[in-house]
């Protein structure tokens, strides 16, 4: 009987402590974050624009006047008229831009890190220049390639000098989407890169050496052990890369500006125009598009913890 | 935590090279590997080596030439490269303010970030409550969350709060986003402490709390450490929240003034390559000071549970 007091007593003082020591992050996000999205939820639902809601001037405060809508925000997103020209179309791009994106990053990395994990001279420096995508800032390594890139830049100088055609990076659509996923994968590459070859180096040596006493090929070796062996680490960086690409703001902002380009905007991007690049601000389809966005992201990630569970692996 | 302790370089394997040893190929043990395989490899790894590199090499270089439209014209930059740019944009520019604005937000972030994370961290590594998925889960999609659904309820919270426009209300917002990431990263770090030194802490008769901050810390200061770099690096590059809620331009990092640069000085390029470079130094030297703890902290918070 005592026993049992005690140990009530004693995972009350635990949860105790848990709670108190989780309490800061808990309300930090709670108001940051929880809030927020309470907000844009209830905006969605609303008319507000910059026009109508309550702001101050001087010392006169003008109330809020936007009015209750319902899901109409929703449905002319997705289905109203020119839905197509406004959400569908980035939302194919968003896909294909994300899809692109994380393969060609995952397999740039997976094969870098495969190379750097051969004894070979000088991998260390190799190592050390390859990160450095990564090292520095990417706003500034962006205004770098918009400098290659621009016409008559260091990229057109040298297509023109091999006799290719020389594209419009910065201008011609579809060009401008082929700039766009170049820098990403430039700067994405060394964090898959790094990490995989973490989980390379955790492999244990005993395994190769077995599968090659069993005859196993290179091709086989690589099939049935190396693969295995970074699923969980893949796992992990697969899901990270898909959230941060599909959530890129900085590169495609920068590359193009937010204004231009109406083509080579993804969602994330061209959310961001509606609610702060244009006048008046239209905070309530920002928004709208924002809960779209999120419910995208949720989805894919509940499926894909199922799909890497039915696999035995987990990325939480 | 299995994972990367030892990457490439930490340890300087003896090598052979593969002329010393004269061996049928079929014995060939592993790791060596014939001359054009060896040589293949370096040319992948050289381009790949050049590709990563050059284009922060060719800002560097863009940024010595004195004209504006140089860098069209790079092969001139050579015979007249001047530093003029840098000490222009040193001299007569925001530059050295928006430095220290980016400083203070920046560290400000790590700072905030990391002491409140660090607890959260020891809470879900140590403590199992009810509430521990959903925590995991929220720090998890907070990662998730678009800066377009944030930004416009976030700017009226600030707005509320009188925080627009101050380094506070900045360092706020930056730590919502880092913050769940160091809390991971912190976890991960917390798992790799014996829970022994907790336990002989409760016999000595520490409070939980008391030992988290007399033992726990003080040997988690590594990950402690890593953490903080993540949260300084993430506030120093972080470009949407900064041009949304700083409106005076003498509240503006780096990231946001860079931006102006363009505008402001009629696409002076050459200077905003030479700010461009002294924005990259000293965080890129902070970057290589940490890369290795930085990327064993990452792999280890995801690779684990």
């Amino acid at each position: 009987m005592t026993a049992l007091v005690q140990r009530v007593k004693r995972s009350y003082s635990t949860y105790w402590y848990a709670y108190a020591m989780a309490a800061p992050v808990v309300i930090v996000l709670g108001v940051l974050v929880a809030y927020p999205l309470g907000r844009g939820i209830y905006l969605t639902l609303t008319d507000a624009t910059s026009l109508n809601v309550g702001h101050t001037i001087g010392v006169n405060h003008i109330p809020d006047t936007f009015k209750f809508v319902g899901l109409q925000n929703y449905s002319d997103v997705l289905f109203g008229p020119g839905s197509y020209d406004r959400f569908w179309s980035h939302f194919i791009w968003t896909i294909e831009w994300t899809v692109t994106c994380v393969v060609l990053t995952y397999g740039l990395g997976l094969g870098l890190a495969l190379l750097l994990n051969e004894r070979l001279r000088g991998r260390t420096a190799y190592r050390l220049m390859l990160v450095v995508p990564w090292a520095v800032p990417s706003f500034v390594t962006v205004f770098s390639w918009r400098l290659m890139l621009a016409d008559g830049g260091l990229v057109n100088s040298l297509l023109s000098f091999a006799h290719l055609p020389q594209p419009s990076w910065l201008e011609d659509p579809l060009a401008q989407k082929a700039a766009a996923i170049l820098v990403n994968t430039w700067c994405g590459v060394p964090f898959i890169m790094v990490s995989l070859l973490g989980g390379l180096q955790a492999i244990p040596g005993e395994l190769y050496e077995a599968a090659e006493m069993d005859g196993a090929s290179a091709w086989q070796r690589f099939r049935h052990v190396t693969m295995p062996g970074l699923r969980p680490v893949s796992a992990t960086v697969v899901l990270l890369g898909v959230i941060w690409t599909f959530n890129q703001f900085t590169i495609i902002y920068l590359l193009f500006g937010s204004t231009n380009a109406p083509d080579v905007q993804i969602l994330v991007t061209w959310a961001y125009q509606l609610g702060f690049g244009q006048i008046p601000r239209d905070y309530a389809q920002s928004a709208t598009y924002g809960i779209i966005l999120l419910s995208i992201l949720i989805v894919f990630t509940t499926f894909y913890q199922r799909w890497l569970r039915r696999n035995d692996q987990t990325a939480v | 935590m299995s994972t990367t302790t030892d990457l490439p370089g930490s340890t300087t394997r003896p090598t052979v090279p593969p002329t010393a040893v004269k061996r049928p190929a079929k014995a060939r043990r592993r790791g060596e590997r014939s001359r054009p395989a060896a040589l293949l490899m370096h040319l992948a790894l050289g381009l790949a080596a050049v590709v990563a590199v050059f284009p922060v090499l060719w800002i560097f270089y863009i940024a010595l030439g004195p004209d504006k439209m140089d860098y069209l014209h790079p092969g001139g930059i050579a015979g007249k490269a001047t530093l003029a740019n840098f000490s222009k944009v040193l001299g007569q520019t925001d530059f050295l303010k928006w430095f220290g604005n980016s400083l203070i937000v920046s560290s400000g972030t790590a700072l905030f970030g990391v002491l409140i994370a660090a607890s959260t961290g020891y809470a879900v590594s140590r403590m199992k409550f009810p509430g521990l998925r959903p925590l995991m889960w929220s720090l998890l999609i907070t990662q998730m969350f678009p800066v377009a659904v944030l930004i416009v309820p976030m700017y009226y919270i600030l707005a509320n709060l009188n925080l627009l426009d101050s380094y506070g209300g900045l360092i706020l917002v930056n730590s919502a986003t880092t913050v769940p990431y160091c809390a991971w990263l912190l976890k991960g770090y917390f798992d790799t402490v014996p829970v022994e030194i907790d336990e002989a802490g409760r016999v000595d008769g520490l409070s939980p709390f008391g030992t988290f901050w007399r033992l726990i810390l003080p040997l988690a200061r590594p990950g402690l450490a890593v953490a903080a770099f993540y949260a300084f690096l993430t506030a120093w590059a972080e470009v949407p929240f900064a041009s949304t809620f700083m409106l005076s331009s003498d509240k503006y990092t780096l990231a946001v003034g860079l931006n102006t640069f363009v505008s402001q000085y009629e696409s002076q390029w050459n200077l905003m390559a030479a700010t461009a470079v002294l924005i990259a130094i000293p965080v890129t030297v902070l970057f290589y000071l940490v890369q290795k703890n930085l990327v064993t902290g990452l792999t280890a918070g995801a690779a684990k549970s």
